[in-house]
């Protein structure tokens, strides 16, 4: 296959403090010229406020592939886009292109309130770089994918946030690159929109298009993306197949305690527990139904038990334990307590406990949780391990109707019926 | 920037930029469509929402004229064989008040659009040349509220009419110059919002427009011709009033223009690279 991008010891530079690269006001720049050359050297030398948003990255991506660009808040990848649709010049470093390159930093990018439906349309679609005629061609369907033919004489100022993000993407999605850069702009608009998008986008992957999209919704990158570059402070941690990217990504992110793909999670050192707590909490095992250790994916529905391994230091009476489950994105979805249990009892106990967890059902939309262990003592937070493990709901025909819940937060057993009125 | 993608299929090398670079003719001639989309927005933006609309463009100078004319109407003409004090303020103020209201919003035009800066890329020069491009409308109705002036005195156009359009071109890239310059360092320090106003409120009366070159101690005229905005003023009203003018002054000033011009694409082009960091 063919190299579309090549990134060759690619390096950016940013001062800290003001977040530019260059000085900041006239008076600054004035007293700096004014002082002798090899005192500037010296001041430049001594410069510790310098900050590499990207440092020695190199790279191939290969026509046709699908690429998440992944990694926490501030690793370089909306530097390494910005770079790539030529917003910003690296410090160091190239980057080849070869095709014609598109870049979806922000949807509804020269979108004016003032201007109509139609108007910002035309605008934003020559901003995005498609010529006149490319616009009038494509205008109905943009109108269509939008479904906003009956506003398209109301100025954007009067739509709601849905309405004009509805629009700005429709105009996004008619783009035709070859290259296609996206950042996190499915992070937008309710539900069903975003399915469409990512529709949409998964249509552009098919065609044989380049696509290197940037995203924190672990699911969506996995079920696009091919391959995967996982960035961190600026410099490329790995790069792979998309499964393994993101397993990397996750086990960075939650300091190597959960290890994904076994049950076992060993919380004596995890780096993630609460700031200053003595690691009372030791140990977390997960299983499915019937005892059988959850190494994979855990099915929509199906029953979830967690194994509470804890030391108690001295004869106690209440403990208490909490596992609560939150999306990557840091929602808060599903707290269970042993205090909700009125059969829970647990006696004066010294010594090595399992507390052990049954969820019948697990009842979550497929998607990757993070679960959070806590141990109270006399209604007293003493211990907690922050992201202890992840659990991966997958899809599973839980209605047994054949159709997959994919998308809201939980499923629920339904019946419906419809009676003549 | 070298072997940029032209047709779709070539190659683009994006490296760190040094030292000053030419303007890409190339990239700027593919982007061409983009550019009258921006200024037609702005004209849009302008006089959407207003009932007056068009007319903002001619009242102002129109006000201006009026002010002048009240307070200054023995500046005008020294020997008193010239056009009335009105027609010849008017005319003058047409070129002056479009190299005013466009060095001020190319001087805006980069601030004022963060996002077209920070998320997307296109030649970054077209921010500030549609907002100029976009008082062309403003240009083109206050040169014909100064025909519709020139009925009312009856005040026939005089044989060099011809130069009215040289003289315009030089009014439009005299204003790019500077406006490019400011737009760019209005970025990087915002003092420039607080110092165009001034430069441009002390411009109009270092320029001949409400009174001409030929009223000035001669030997400042020399100096005068080395404000690039005196040659269009002069110009212009030459052309269509048939005032007299020293045809040397006018063509240093309009060199000076010119120069700037060249400076302003070359300045613009160095300081653009760094925008999106400071934005």
């Amino acid at each position: 296959m063919a190299v579309v991008i090549r990134a060759e010891g690619l390096s950016k530079r940013y001062r800290l403090g003001t977040g530019s690269a260059e000085l900041d006001n006239l008076r600054e720049a004035f007293v700096r010229g004014l002082r002798p050359w090899t005192w500037r050297r010296r001041e430049d030398r001594a410069g510790g406020d310098w900050f590499w948003a990207l440092h020695d990255v190199s790279f191939d991506v290969e026509q046709g592939d699908v690429v998440a660009i992944i990694g926490p808040n501030g690793a370089g990848k909306s530097t390494l886009l910005k770079i790539l649709s030529r917003i910003t010049d690296p410090t160091d470093g190239t980057v080849t292109v070869r095709g014609r390159l598109s870049s979806l930093l922000e949807v509804g990018t020269g979108f004016h309130p003032e201007l109509t439906g139609r108007e910002n349309v035309y605008l934003n679609g020559a901003v995005l770089g498609m010529r006149k005629a490319e616009i009038a061609a494509r205008f109905d369907e943009i109108v269509a994918f939008a479904d906003l033919a009956a506003f398209l004489d109301t100025p954007v100022k009067r739509y709601s946030s849905g309405m004009y993000v509805r629009l700005a993407f429709a105009v996004a999605a008619h783009l035709e690159p070859e290259i296609l850069v996206v950042d996190e702009v499915l992070a937008v608009g309710d539900v069903a929109f975003q399915r469409k998008c990512l529709g949409k986008m998964g249509e552009v992957s098919r065609e044989g298009r380049t696509v290197l999209f940037v995203s924190h919704n672990m699911p969506a990158v996995e079920h696009l993306c091919r391959s995967g570059l996982v960035f961190q402070r600026g410099r490329l941690a790995y790069r792979g197949a998309v499964r393994d990217a993101v397993d990397h990504y996750v086990r960075a992110a939650t300091g190597g305690a959960a290890d994904a793909g076994s049950h076992v999670v060993d919380l004596a050192g995890a780096a993630t527990r609460k700031p200053g707590a003595p690691a009372l909490l030791r140990r977390l095992e997960l299983f499915t139904a019937d005892g059988v250790p959850l190494d994979g994916g855990l099915a929509v529905g199906a029953p979830f038990e967690a194994r509470v391994g804890l030391v108690l230091e001295r004869p106690t009476v209440g403990l208490e334990l909490v596992l609560r489950f939150d999306t990557l994105l840091g929602q808060r979805i599903l707290v269970a307590n042993s205090a909700f249990d009125p059969a829970f009892a647990c006696d004066e106990r010294t010594g090595a406990q399992t507390v052990i967890c049954e969820i019948p059902s697990l009842t979550l939309t497929p998607g990757d949780y993070r679960v959070r262990v806590a141990l109270n003592l006399g209604g007293v937070e003493v211990d907690a391990v922050d992201d202890a493990a992840r659990v991966s709901v997958v899809p599973a025909d839980f209605y047994g109707s054949g159709r997959l819940p994919r998308t809201g937060t939980f499923v629920l057993p339904q019946r419906w019926r419809v009676d003549r009125a | 920037m070298k072997g940029d993608a032209s047709a779709g299929t070539g190659e683009l090398v994006i490296r760190a930029r040094r030292g000053w670079q030419p303007i890409d003719l190339a990239e700027i001639w593919r982007y061409r469509e983009l550019l009258g989309f921006l200024a037609w927005r702005d004209v849009t933006i302008r006089y959407r929402q207003t009932v007056l609309g068009a007319v903002w463009a001619v009242a102002q100078p129109l006000t201006a004229a009026l002010i002048f004319t009240v307070f200054f109407q023995r500046l005008g003409d020294p020997r008193g064989d010239g056009p009335p004090y009105p027609l010849f303020v008017f005319v003058g103020l047409v070129p002056w008040l479009f190299f005013a209201n466009a060095v001020t919003a190319a001087g805006a035009s980069m601030v004022g659009n963060p996002q077209l800066v920070s998320k997307i890329y296109f030649p970054r020069v077209f921010i500030p040349l549609s907002s100029i491009g976009a008082l062309l409308v403003d240009l083109v109705l206050s040169l014909a509220a100064a025909a519709a002036l020139m009925l009312v005195f009856r005040w026939p156009p005089s044989p060099a009419v011809a130069w009215l359009p040289l003289f315009l071109v030089a009014t439009v890239l005299t204003a790019v110059g500077p406006g490019l310059i400011l737009a760019a360092l209005n970025v990087h320090y915002r003092d420039v919002k607080y110092a165009v106003p001034f430069l441009v409120q002390m411009g109009l009366f270092v320029t001949p427009v409400i009174y001409p070159l030929a009223g000035m101690p001669a030997r400042l005229q020399p100096l005068a011709a080395l404000n690039p905005m005196t040659g269009p003023v002069e110009g212009v009203r030459h052309a269509l009033l048939g005032t007299p003018v020293r045809a040397e002054l006018v063509a240093t000033s309009l060199t000076v223009g010119v120069l700037l011009f060249v400076a302003g694409l070359y300045v613009f082009r160095r300081m653009e690279r760094r925008l999106a960091d400071v934005i």
